[in-house]
């Protein structure tokens, strides 16, 4: 709540509630702000109310409560297109009847600009996505990644206050996708933009955002920078959600400060941090990152180790998994560079797991 | 594998063979497609290239005398047009006039003979009843001069002589109300007899108001359809087709119904005190836009809607967070990508107006008739073929032409856009 009244922020959401039907509410009291010149991720799955919420910043829908500020004015009877945002649509909206330049000018003349300063913005922003060859081209004659810089050079050329992008490189292949990120995140730091990004792709969020904001179900998880995300992820949906994780199931036997000792199904018993389980004797789900477990030689001196069984080996070219049974949990894996690889793993073979107290986070339960 | 690596390169990109075999794979594959297409290739060419040649040849047919005279139309066709034919010429006249009663050749010259001149077929009963059976004496002139004085004259010889040629542009030039004088000049006909330049522009006006209409009741609706859920839309787009399922002599009926003055509006509108007479809906032009409207609406709608089903409701978003006003967004990004629903909707539309006739038959009055009345008129009532051909022939090369145009516009636009 003190973040929403944030003084220096650009975007406040306070207190949002959705509903399309009456019945389930989309957004469940969303409160979120936003830095002038922050690039922030919206990260959730397919159905958390991610573009709900980005369309209620554009306009295009209305909250069913709450508030919505740009800056000190208060959005919610504004008409999108008095908002003065940028959008990028996932599927680009270029429209198609139009050249890529007639695309660039179409903000400008719609905001009465000069034509001659027009004329200027629209090659300058040519210039910037270097596509200047290609300005009186159609849009379906170019290709994805040429689309998709040309509907970020739209919404850009008019210098919104705000520029929003829900899942805009959905549409491209692994390798454009990535070149895109960086594309995009680059454009960002160079223009001083206010960015709300929305996508279900974690890696595209921690590549390219100062801060990440979770959802689930209608609900802000957790909202942190992405490497607080990945190494403290404050609940088990956001550790699951989050990059690669070993889940263990097991009650809390003693508590000290911030420390804990849970007691696992199977007889293991391990050190961990306490993240948002408080009680003693409360079932906690227990997260490790397959990076933090070590092999056998390493895992000696470390105050948690458990023997384990090799199922099977993944090779990842740079690394390799190694999927181990841990009592009944037959999906524990365990990160190995290749350098570190040695003759003794062998599928079938009989190793000791060990890792850290502090690589353990014990987090809620309520999770499947 | 192995096989391939022990050929050398050159047989296998050996350039001649390669594409020897592409043609050799191709032929099949073309054969086979134009066997799938042959069944309808054969029956456009039966129900579609054979009637509209046929009807094009029959505007300019002209070999009615031709083929129940061949000697006399040979004959005359050499003559001169100056004084009289010959004598070889009335005698091949005369045998052939005999001969014509057989095989109701007599009734087909009669007939066309008569738009040269309305009493030509009495004059040629009567010739033939007091025809000699043998050659006469005096010659065939004096005999047929004998039997009526018609055949002293010059112009009742050139009559025959003008329907004894292969073709005639009398009916192409009857159909925009021309003909030829004397002197074979082609010229305007009397004013009080001009109908189908009028006919001809009625009919353009009519299917274009009908078209105008159609298109600016089915664009709102088609948005609204294409705006719809889906099992909303379906059902409401069951209500468009429904007029389909019943026939158009009974849709354009019940018009009568709803329209003439005794009807349904207007006695709520006389009820509810609005006028004091009954209005005259039907039997004028009114009625017949009503009716048209209603029965071409749905081939505008279904084009357009599935343009506008295409079209996703983005790029409207698009436009607006871009800041343009939601109905200048509308007109400037969502109806130019209507454009090819816009033309293929029209143009349905108004071809298929074109070519009304029930409709206005009922509905209208005397001067909504359009083409299609007058060419079955010509058809039905006085079997003149070559007037109803020429007629059809016009109808279809001015729906070419206003084709042609309407094609060079649309794209333009696209160019224009470009
Ligand atoms: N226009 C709408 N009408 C009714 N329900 C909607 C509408 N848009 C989204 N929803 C529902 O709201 C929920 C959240 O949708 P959305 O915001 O699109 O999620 P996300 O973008 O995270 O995938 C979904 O369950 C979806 O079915
Ligand atoms: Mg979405």
């Amino acid at each position: 709540m003190q973040q929403a009244y944030d003084s220096d922020a650009l975007v406040r959401f306070s207190g949002v509630q959705k509903t399309y039907d009456g019945e389930n509410l989309v957004v469940k009291d969303l409160n979120l702000s936003i830095a002038q010149g922050e690039f922030v991720t919206l990260l959730g799955p397919s159905g958390s109310g991610k573009t709900t919420c980005l369309m209620m910043l554009a306009g295009f829908e209305v909250p069913t409560s709450g508030d919505i500020f740009l800056g000190d004015k208060r959005l919610n009877t504004l008409p999108p297109h008095k908002r003065n945002i940028g959008m990028v649509f996932q599927n680009y909206a270029l429209f198609p009847h139009m050249t890529v330049e007639e695309n660039l000018h179409f903000p400008l003349k719609a905001r009465k600009v000069p034509a001659a300063e027009a004329r200027q913005r629209v090659e300058r922003i040519l210039d910037t996505i270097q596509l200047k060859d290609f300005a009186r081209r159609r849009p379906t004659q170019l290709s994805g990644g040429q689309q998709q810089r040309v509907a970020l050079a739209r919404a850009l050329v008019f210098e919104p206050q705000l520029v929003l992008m829900d899942e805009p490189l959905g549409a491209l292949d692994k390798q454009l996708r990535e070149h895109m990120q960086l594309e995009i995140k680059h454009l960002h730091e160079q223009l001083g933009l206010t960015v709300v990004f929305v996508t279900h792709d974690q890696s595209e969020a921690l590549t390219m955002s100062d801060r990440v904001a979770v959802f689930n179900d209608g609900v802000i998880q957790q909202i942190d920078t992405p490497d607080r995300l990945y190494e403290a992820p404050s609940n088990a949906f956001v550790a699951q959600f989050i990059g690669e994780n070993n889940q263990l199931v097991g009650r809390i036997a003693s508590i000290e400060g911030e420390r804990c000792q849970v007691q696992v199904e199977g007889g293991l018993s391990t050190g961990a941090i306490l993240v948002n389980v408080r009680e003693q004797g409360a079932l906690t789900r227990l997260s490790i990152r397959p990076e933090r477990v070590r092999l056998n030689g390493a895992s000696e001196g470390l105050p948690n180790r458990v023997k384990a069984h090799i199922e099977e080996f993944i090779y990842l070219g740079d690394h390799l998994r190694v999927r181990c049974r841990v009592g009944d949990n037959s999906q524990f894996m365990a990160r190995v560079p290749v350098t570190d690889f040695c003759s003794s793993l062998k599928v079938g073979a009989d190793i000791m797991l060990g890792w850290r107290d502090e690589d353990v986070r014990a987090l809620d339960c309520t999770q499947p | 594998m192995l096989q391939s690596e022990t050929q050398t390169p050159s047989a296998f990109f050996d350039g001649r063979s390669l594409k020897a075999k592409l043609r050799r794979a191709e032929r099949w594959r073309k054969i086979k497609a134009a066997a799938l297409v042959l069944p309808l290739a054969v029956f456009l060419v039966i129900v579609f290239v054979v009637p509209i040649s046929n009807m094009l040849w029959r505007s300019v047919d002209n070999t009615e005398l031709m083929q129940v005279m061949p000697e006399t139309a040979a004959h005359l066709q050499a003559w001169d047009g100056q004084g009289l034919p010959d004598e070889a010429t009335m005698a091949a006249f005369a045998e052939e006039l005999r001969a014509s009663r057989q095989g109701g050749g007599l009734g087909r010259i009669g007939r066309r003979l008569n738009y040269e001149d309305p009493a030509f077929r009495g004059l040629l009963m009567r010739t033939l009843r007091q025809l000699p059976v043998e050659q006469p004496v005096e010659g065939w002139r004096a005999s047929l001069q004998s039997i009526d004085a018609a055949w002293a004259e010059r112009e009742t010889w050139r009559a025959l002589q003008r329907a004894s040629s292969l073709t005639t542009d009398r009916y192409l030039l009857a159909a925009v109300d021309l003909q030829r004088d004397d002197d074979r000049q082609i010229q305007r006909i009397e004013a009080e007899q001009r109908v189908y330049v009028s006919v001809f522009q009625r009919t353009l006006v009519i299917a274009g108001s009908v078209t105008l209409i159609c298109l600016l009741m089915g664009f709102p609706l088609a948005y609204w359809l294409a705006t719809l859920p889906t099992s909303q839309s379906n059902l409401l787009m069951i209500f468009v087709l429904l007029p389909f399922w019943t026939s158009l002599l009974v849709r354009t009926a019940s018009w009568i119904v709803l329209l003439q003055t005794g009807g349904v509006i207007n006695t709520t509108l006389m009820a509810t005190g609005l006028t004091s007479d009954p209005l005259q809906l039907v039997f004028n032009r009114f009625g017949v836009l009503v009716a048209m409207v209603h029965i071409l609406l749905p081939f505008m709608i279904l084009p357009l809607y599935s343009v506008m089903k295409g079209i996703s409701p983005s790029y409207l978003r698009a436009a607006v967070s871009l800041g343009e006003h939601p109905f200048i967004a509308f007109w400037k990004v969502y109806v130019p990508q209507t454009i090819s629903g816009v033309a293929a909707g029209t143009l349905l539309v108004f071809i298929m107006a074109l070519g009304y006739y029930i409709t206005p038959a009922l509905v209208g009055g005397p001067s909504d008739q359009m083409v299609s009345y007058y060419v079955a008129y010509y058809t039905n009532t006085t079997n003149n073929w070559g007037m109803a051909a020429a007629l059809g022939s016009l109808l279809l090369i001015v729906t070419l032409l206003l084709y042609l145009v309407y094609h060079r516009m649309v794209n333009q636009k696209q160019l224009v856009r470009n």
